[in-house]
């Protein structure tokens, strides 16, 4: 298993980009080191003959014709946006 | 007639074929049923009067017009992350308050072209990820039998509503027991179809690998009916299975016999810590089925003590990854930021609750560069070894019978605190999840406190054939699932 059983919650916290107070910087990381030091038990076992399942069922790519066809009308499509202008979502600026 | 509410899918259904009620007079008594208790069992999150209405009436005038069917004019609840054309869908979540579903998932749009009425939403934990129902961003549903007791979850809204009578049947999803653990802890029936069964195009996703979408209801008889209802290709899921969808609620015969079925019994199954109550109902339905004529043989799970620590790395894995969608761009929730960067941060902290940002930091650690193999790999590993288990014992056996959860329903807010125990509790249903196969719980007792205790009766691969027949001869040869609750 993992050299260690301790994470960095907050740098794991900026690439999930989620914003932590210091209280649940605090918080979680005494409750997922809980939790990896309980999964570090699957390093009992020896996997090194066991081929890994992504999925239950075998998966296999499914194609079609790409047909033009209907879809979700344009304005009930951007209908959730929490910002939208002359039919297009409103983001910050990420160019000055 | 009195009291619809009360009644099963199958009983309504005749009911109204004969003509002695309408859907409209069911809609009402759901409705009276969630006015007069739903302020104490807080079940349903949104509840469109209205609209159920007039579906109601609409199927009215379908089934007067020639229309027929065991679902048409059958109101339904339905868990908050599914979506229902131009109805709210939040997951219970901050993050998606306010947002209205802009299409029907597919099964919901099979539901519809059966007539069902879509007659609210029903609460959740947070984005499917809980076992109580208490991570939840809007309210805390109560046990109906007990309301000082959790419903379980995450489907818990859906369990208490069906054993509440505030709906005649309800719609979960299950991604690690979220069906069968709730409906084992509100003494309903609820079913965990194999992964590929119905299409999950338009269930929120929460861990991809592991969802499937399934009914809570009052009768075996009754999920047959919705699974039947629900199951298909569909080319919406690329993992939805193309296979002849069997008659499964004709195939429930009356004889309740299960002579020639061959039931196992996994030893790992009935673990250390289980509560006594709990394990004496569970081996005295094993005695029934026997008297019913099962067969009933010994069976081996071995790796089934490792099915937590692999379900908590794969399912949060798949979930940092599905829940980076809430960014708060498209849809849901924005705080904004200097930069985007700033947005999506700032967003994800208001927006998530802790539950659910403690499963995606989780996710992304097992994801991340140095720690892959270690975690995600080995787990991917091991649920070969899980689904392995379950390959072989299908060879000595029809289905498999085991409790669905360690203990009943435990007091709201016991666990809270402390993640990792509330993790430990689904050691009997994510095995079933990781391997893909198909579960069934039913009623098979109550504690001496008066909470119900569920039967997991699983099955292989597209055999639901055989779970709900066991679960069904099990059920009409018992009165578990007769009792109700009692409401001051």
């Amino acid at each position: 298993m993992a050299d260690s059983t301790h994470m960095d919650v907050s740098y794991i916290a900026h690439l999930a980009r989620i914003h932590l107070t210091d209280g649940e910087t605090k918080l979680f990381q005494g409750q997922l080191d809980q939790v990896l030091t309980y999964v570090e038990q699957l390093g009992e076992l020896d996997v090194s003959n066991v081929e890994p399942t992504a999925h239950a069922m075998a998966l296999v790519n499914v194609l079609r014709d790409d047909m033009p066809r209907a879809s979700l009308d344009h304005d009930a499509a951007i209908a959730n946006a929490p910002a939208a202008r002359d039919g297009q979502i409103l983001v910050p600026k990420i160019l000055e | 007639m009195a009291n619809l509410n009360t009644k099963t899918i199958s009983e309504l259904s005749d009911l109204l074929e004969q003509g002695k009620c309408t859907s409209v007079e069911i809609v009402n008594d759901v409705l009276a049923a969630i006015d007069a208790r739903d302020g104490k069992i807080n079940a349903y999150l949104t509840i469109d009067r209205t609209s159920a209405l007039a579906q109601a009436e609409a199927a009215d005038k379908a089934r007067a017009a020639g229309k027929k069917g065991a679902l048409l004019g059958i109101p339904l609840a339905i868990k908050d992350l599914l979506n229902v054309k131009g109805q709210p869908c939040t997951c219970s979540s901050k993050i998606l308050e306010g947002y209205t579903a802009p299409y029907d998932a597919t099964a919901i749009a099979k539901l519809r072209e059966a007539g069902a009425v879509f007659l609210g939403r029903v609460n959740m934990d947070e984005f499917a990820m809980g076992s109580s129902t208490e991570s939840s961003a809007f309210k805390k549903t109560r046990n109906p039998w007990n309301t000082d007791h959790v419903p379980g979850g995450s489907s818990g809204g859906s369990a208490a509503s069906v054993a509440a009578d505030e709906a005649v049947a309800a719609l979960g999803s299950d991604t690690g027991g979220s069906i069968r653990q709730p409906a084992a802890f509100c003494g309903c029936v609820g079913l965990k179809p194999t992964y590929g069964m119905i299409s999950r195009y338009g269930l929120t996703a929460f861990a991809s690998s592991l969802d499937q979408i399934g009914p809570i209801t009052k009768t075996v008889e009754d999920s047959a009916i919705l699974l039947e209802a629900m199951a298909g290709k569909d080319e919406m899921d690329s993992t939805s299975i193309d296979l002849s969808v069997p008659d499964f609620a004709k195939d429930l015969t009356d004889d309740h016999s299960l002579k020639g079925m061959k039931l196992g019994l996994p030893k790992e199954y009935f673990v250390e810590g289980m509560d006594s109550e709990v394990e004496k109902a569970v081996r005295d339905a094993v005695e029934h089925c026997k008297k019913l004529g099962a067969e009933i043989v010994q069976v081996s799970l071995p790796h089934s003590k490792y099915a937590i620590a692999v379900y908590y790395i794969i399912a949060t894995a798949e979930a940092s990854a599905n829940l980076a969608r809430f960014d708060g761009i498209r849809y849901g929730l924005r705080k904004d930021g200097a930069d985007p960067i700033e947005l999506y941060g700032k967003t994800r902290a208001a927006g998530f609750g802790p539950e659910v940002k403690r499963r995606i930091i989780l996710g992304t650690y097992v994801l991340s560069s140095g720690y892959y193999d270690a975690y995600y790999l080995r787990a991917q590993k091991v649920r070969t070894l899980i689904r392995n288990d379950f390959v072989e014992a299908f060879k000595q056996c029809d289905a498999i019978l085991a409790p669905v959860t360690p203990t009943p329903a435990y007091k709201i807010g016991e666990k809270t605190n402390d993640p990792l125990k509330m993790y430990l509790d689904d050691i009997l249903t994510t095995p079933v999840n990781l391997a893909g196969i198909c579960g069934l719980s039913v009623p098979c007792g109550f504690s001496k406190a008066g909470l119900p205790i569920g039967l997991q009766i699983l099955g292989d691969s597209f055999k639901e054939v055989n779970i709900l027949k066991v679960g069904h001869a099990y059920e009409q040869t018992t009165t578990w699932h007769k009792q109700r609750p009692e409401f001051s």
